[in-house]
């Protein structure tokens, strides 16, 4: 049972990453996504009546059963199949993180980012605000997130979905390469 | 019963992404570093393993468990892919996590990500209600 506090290789998470969207295709004929699942709670909880959020989201509930699976994934992954050594990472960017002052222990995220100190500086709240809004607003603008696009759409050969993971690569290659340093130096 | 059955997709994706370590802030620094495969090998096999399977359900014309006869929706080109897409990819650089991973973090008990959840839920209203007014 040693596996299962082991992370989990890429081609062993890969395939079934990619194996979502077929499956579901198979089973009720519906279109893998996850970011919809986010205009749907908006639709639900203030359309305010705008025209993008009247539509009837419940024929589309697939998705919000679907996140409950996401959150309940993650509670049972840190219960009982926590990855119990600390994250193996490049020297080059272990170095990186120190300059920003990280320092990698267990978790999969900074410790910082969990400090009261951290998130109600003018950094945290701009990381997690800002980077929040715009995950919200870029995915909905693109029509798709990583799982709509990068997974379900590439995997249709659409056009759409290439342009828009090129442009995900260009505004993550953007942050870390240029803002991140200017943020955390 | 269907219901159940998008839970249990969901847990497994859940798990899937934990376990592979997607959802950490480190590996997406890392990919946009390029100093690991890892995070490549996941996307890259993913996408192969979808190409064949999508590939195979048109060409055999496949009917779904609930019935119908399986369609693939194209997606429309727009400049919203490409504007969208870097806006998108900002936040992403940025928090280190896309919306599957806000999901499986919050469940896994980084209460943090809340904030970015609720965030990203301000964003996705905000775009629909300027949406007839930007680039499309």
């Amino acid at each position: 049972m040693e596996f299962l506090s082991q992370p989990m290789p890429w081609y062993v998470a890969g395939p079934i990453i990619g194996l979502m969207g077929p499956v579901l295709l198979l089973l009720a004929n519906k279109s893998f996504g996850i970011s919809s699942s986010m205009r749907q709670i908006c639709a639900c909880v203030f359309p305010a009546n705008i025209p993008f959020l009247k539509y009837d989201w419940k024929k589309d509930q697939w998705n919000l059963y679907f996140v409950v699976g996401l959150m309940i994934g993650g509670f049972l992954s840190v219960t009982f199949l926590n990855n119990t050594h600390v994250i193996s990472l490049h020297p080059d960017v272990l170095e990186k993180l120190q300059s920003y002052q990280f320092e990698v222990k267990g978790g999969l995220v900074p410790e910082e980012f969990s400090t009261t100190a951290f998130l109600f500086s003018w950094r945290g709240l701009l990381m997690m605000i800002g980077g929040g809004f715009l995950v919200g607003f870029g995915a909905r603008y693109a029509g798709g997130c990583t799982s709509g696009h990068a997974i379900m759409g590439l995997s249709n050969l659409q056009l759409a979905s290439l342009v828009s993971v090129i442009g995900f690569f260009i505004g993550g290659l953007i942050m870390v390469h240029l803002l991140l340093p200017k943020l955390f130096s | 019963m269907m219901r159940f059955m998008y839970v249990i997709l969901g847990i497994i994706f859940g798990i899937t992404l934990f376990k592979s370590e997607a959802v950490s802030w480190y590996r997406i620094f890392e990919m946009f570093l390029f100093k690991s495969f890892h995070m490549y090998g996941i996307i890259g096999s993913a996408v192969a393993i979808g190409i064949v399977a999508v590939y195979l359900i048109k060409k055999r014309k496949c009917k779904s468990v609930s019935g119908e006869q399986i369609e693939v929706a194209p997606k429309k080109l727009s400049k919203g892919n490409i504007i969208g897409g870097v806006i998108f990819g900002l936040g992403w650089g940025l928090v280190g996590a896309c919306p599957g991973p806000i999901y499986v973090l919050i469940g896994a008990g980084y209460s943090f990500v809340i904030i970015v959840f609720v965030s990203a839920l301000v964003g996705t209203w905000v775009y629909s209600a300027l949406r007839d007014k930007l680039p499309n």
